[in-house]
């Protein structure tokens, strides 16, 4: 690689005055180029590539689990910015992981294209001429027969022939040459070239799809419309449009859930559905859809999915005024498969003072004696309660700050107590109410309403990325099991009879063609047997 | 028959398919002691030097002062190695068995891979069915003490810690996409493990080519070890990019609404392909070929391993929360951890 130094005695033109050693700028890219497209490089890439996903399977992701991602901040305050600075919250985005597999991308071009060429011409030229001596090819046989070398040649022919070989057709020689396998190589660059397809695919996915979600409660009074403002969650692709979304709308007539009654999972929810009724546009006809796990309702381009579901109890604050400053069915969380379920109630109108309430639900509620408290048997509501804990003073809705409707702002509160100093809980089945001690109001239970999470997603592209799998699959196989090989038949006089020569070269380094020579021989002298007898 | 006879039967048939693996298994040791002395003969190796893969060299040798000698013995030890083979199909036969009981026992009848459990029965079947499958194409009778002993030691792994009664799938798990996924999946899971087994020896046989007398002297040369290794891996490779690149992806977008969501199980699924392509690839690049590519094939395998097992104790990020911004919703769509291919 490196110039040999030579003195200033030396005969190099004039124009060129570099110092020894030194690249010139064309001759460092050429350098750089031939480097990052080769083999070699292409293998460290790939290991690269591995070795960077990795941290994203151990640390939460951003875009796979937002959650996990903030619980985990707020638990490790000291190495969260350093991994914000590292990209490592979302690894898959990052600029390193782009830097990696945008490499490769451009050592995969590089490496492609010249061999496409390559091959092209190769496809066309006629298998080569046998060399010279056979015997010294590491897989090769030799035999004696009576049959004169025409005829050794001409059978090697048919059969070749028969096996689909291409043969060299070279009059007068003493040998035939063959080759086949020659679509491995076009199943190699399909495949790399499928590799690029379904980056492409997965790119447009990432770049102008979105994906977004929404708690719908079940019922006739409810729907959604497909516009930004609709939607509880949204994660748009870098060159999304809102114009881009479709204008459906949908409401949930129906909901209805299997529910196991035995084995060792009974109690928990089997199959559920979903009855929708949905519009593809404000003004169009009105239809059905049975929305079910592994059976999304596809609109246009737009795909409605149906994820979750829960309780939604409706809860009823009236104050101390005895007006009513709270009423609605409220969103429970459910934390386990039973649907025990959390959820907050905030009134911030509430006179004298503002109420905020934060608790369980339990669909069917039963008590432990071990930990003293309550728990739910299983998610059916047969025996439904919600527990809840009262708090009064601030909540701290005033400051303009967004909350979450799943969070209750503690710091300007105080929870209430009874006389003996235990938290102040109000455990309420559908129908009841109890009166808030020092005239703080009111709370009611009034009924139960189920809800369903709907994710939205437009993924543009995906048919690119399925197609381009397919194709690399096709091409990997060809890749892969197509045996390139070639072949090469003599025979000559020798004494009385014919000194047949048959070697065998694999060109892919898997292949076994001790066996195709062994093949080879049996057949050519199969017919010998038939003429001695 | 009823759901808890199917279930007893499978239990039984687990058991009983142990014993069998257990007896091939001292089959197998017995036949390798006989001739842990017994020096290769030259002939034996010689004519094994074509390119055949594997086989016991002892049985190709041509006779010899040394060779009639151990004729007696030699007999002995081919039909050990027979018996010990016969012992394997019939341990397999027997697997699957418990198997399909698995699956008779669920209501309604599903397929055996609702946990853990039955996923690493499944597993060991394929593993031992594919040898079985094989051992006649590629040779395999070198590999047979260390299939049956590694398909033994995980199925008692999976009796004694993973058993678990049986149930009905979730929902997002009665997919045919899955079934497909999951076949596929485990189907490639066997042939690189076995890839991953040809390719240890083949490092090993390498490092101690001039052993005389024993196991390793007996395997079969490198280069017939890397290329049923390649083999192996190269119909391993495929299936595996049908199973997490082409049919994981529909279930999941079917399940789920996006095709690929970067979980830990799929982002696991990425690194074993993309180092199996690794593999390929150090196959043909000069200095990366033999010893790295055996290295390789094993990172592979334990990248493979990892995913199945050791990911649903190592990620902080839940299998089951897809979706991002609603908190601690539970997700009816998402399977069991474990359930994941
Ligand atoms: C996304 C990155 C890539 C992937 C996933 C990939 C995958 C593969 C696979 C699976 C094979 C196996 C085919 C076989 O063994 O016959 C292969 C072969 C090959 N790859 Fe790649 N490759 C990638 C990038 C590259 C790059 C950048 C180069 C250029 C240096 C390259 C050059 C080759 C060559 C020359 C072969 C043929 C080997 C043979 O004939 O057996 N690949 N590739």
């Amino acid at each position: 690689m490196t110039t040999p130094t030579r003195t200033s005695l030396s005969t190099r033109p004039p124009e060129d005055d570099r110092r020894p050693g030194e690249l010139t700028l064309r001759e460092l890219l050429r350098w750089t180029w031939r480097q990052l497209t080769s083999m070699r490089t292409a293998l460290i890439l790939l290991l690269l590539l591995a070795l960077a996903a990795v941290p994203g399977s151990i640390i939460p992701q951003e875009g796979v689990d937002s959650l996990k991602t903030s619980n985990w901040r707020s638990d490790h305050p000291d190495l969260s910015p350093v991994y914000d600075r590292l990209g490592l919250f979302s690894v898959y985005d990052s600029p390193w992981f782009s830097a990696i597999y945008l490499l490769l991308m451009v050592s995969l071009v590089g490496c492609i294209i010249p061999r496409a060429i390559h091959y092209w011409r190769g496809m066309w030229v006629a298998p080569p001429a046998a060399p010279r001596n056979l015997t010294r090819l590491p897989d090769h046989a030799t035999y004696h027969t009576a049959v004169a070398p025409d005829a050794v040649l001409e059978r090697a022919h048919a059969t070749l022939r028969r096996r689909r070989y291409r043969l060299s057709i070279d009059a007068g020689a003493d040998a035939v040459a063959a080759e086949r396998g020659y679509l491995r190589e076009v199943g190699n660059l399909v495949f790399h070239l499928a590799v690029l397809v379904v980056l492409v695919g997965f790119g447009l996915g990432g770049l102008f799809g979105y994906k977004g979600g929404v708690i719908l409660l079940v019922g006739d009074d409810y729907g959604f419309s497909n516009n930004l403002t609709q939607y509880d969650d949204f994660d748009p692709g870098s060159l999304f449009r809102d114009s881009d979304m479709e204008p459906f709308s949908f409401s949930i007539d129906d909901f209805s859930v299997e529910w196991l009654t035995s084995g060792p999972r009974a109690g928990m929810a089997r199959g559920f559905e979903s009855h929708l009724t949905y519009r593809e546009s404000p003004g169009g006809p009105e239809r059905t859809y049975d929305l079910k796990v592994n059976h999304p309702l596809s609109i246009g381009n737009t795909e409605v999915f149906l994820i979750g579901h829960g309780y939604a109890p409706v809860i009823t604050i009236r104050d101390g005024n005895g007006d009513e400053v709270y009423s609605g069915p409220t969103i429970f969380l459910p934390t386990d498969q039973t649907f025990q379920s959390i959820g907050v109630v905030k009134a911030p109108d509430a006179e004298p003072t503002q109420i905020g309430l934060e608790g369980e639900f339990y669909p069917t509620v039963a008590f432990s004696k071990q930990t003293g408290s309550y728990f739910s048997l299983f998610g059916r509501p047969v025996d439904p309660m919600v527990s809840m804990l009262v708090y009064t003073g601030d909540l701290g809705m005033d400051d303009g700050q967004p909350q979450s409707v799943y969070s209750l702002d503690k710091t300007g509160t105080t929870m209430l107590k009874k006389a003996n100093g235990a938290p102040y809980r109000i455990d309420l089945r559908p129908g009841e109410q109890v009166t808030l001690p020092d005239g703080l109001g009111s709370v009611s239970f009034d009924g139960l309403e189920r809800w369903n999470k709907i994710q939205v997603s437009q993924t543009p592209g995906k048919w690119i990325a399925l197609v381009g799998v397919v194709l690399a699959l096709l091409g990997l196989l060809g890749s892969l099991f197509i045996r390139p090989r070639r072949v090469w038949v003599r025979a000559r006089r020798d004494g009385d009879g014919t000194l047949v020569e048959v070697a065998a070269l694999d060109r892919s380094g898997g292949g076994d063609v001790a066996a195709v020579v062994a093949q080879l021989v049996t057949d050519l002298q199969e017919p010998d047997r038939e003429d001695n007898s | 028959m009823t759901d808890v006879q199917w279930e007893s039967l499978s239990n039984w048939a687990v058991a009983a398919s142990g014993i069998v693996y257990f007896l091939a298994l001292l089959v197998h040791l017995a036949e390798w002691a006989s001739l842990r002395k017994v020096p290769v003969a030259a002939g034996a190796a010689a004519t094994a030097s074509v390119d055949i893969p594997g086989g016991i060299a002892v049985a190709t040798g041509p006779g010899g002062e040394a060779a009639r000698q151990d004729e007696g013995s030699a007999r002995r030890t081919e039909f050990l190695g027979r018996l010990g083979y016969l012992l394997t199909v019939l341990a397999v036969a027997v697997q699957l068995v418990a198997l399909v009981g698995r699956g008779m026992a669920a209501d309604p009848d599903r397929v055996p891979w609702g946990n853990m459990y039955e996923f690493t029965l499944t597993g060991t079947f394929v593993v031992a069915a594919l040898y079985v499958a094989l051992y006649h194409r590629f040779r395999l009778a070198w590999m047979a003490p260390i299939v049956v002993a590694f398909v033994l030691s995980v199925l008692m792994v999976a009796v004694i810690w993973l058993y678990a009664p049986v149930a009905p799938l979730t929902e997002a798990l009665s997919s045919y996409w899955l079934v497909i996924h999951v076949v596929a999946a485990v189907i490639a899971t066997g042939a690189f493990t076995l890839g991953g087994i040809t390719s240890a020896l083949y490092l090993v046989k390498e490092r101690a080519s001039e052993r005389e007398s024993g196991y390793i002297a007996r395997l079969p040369k490198p280069e017939v070890l890397d290329r049923v290794s390649y083999r192996l891996h190269a119909f391993g490779f495929p299936v595996w990019t049908f199973a997490v690149l082409i049919t994981g992806p529909i279930w999941a977008h079917q399940a789920w609404s996006s095709y690929w969501n970067w979980d830990p199980k799929e982002v696991w699924a990425f690194i074993t392909w993309v180092v199996y392509a690794a593999y390929l690839h150090a196959r043909t690049t000069a200095g990366w070929k033999g010893r790295n590519a055996a290295i390789l094939a094993l990172v592979g395998v334990a990248t493979l391993w990892f995913n199945f097992i050791g990911i649903n104790y190592f990620s902080t990020t839940s299998q089951h929360s897809y979706a991002s911004g609603a908190p601690a919703l539970v997700e009816p769509a998402a399977p069991q951890p474990d359930a994941l291919g």
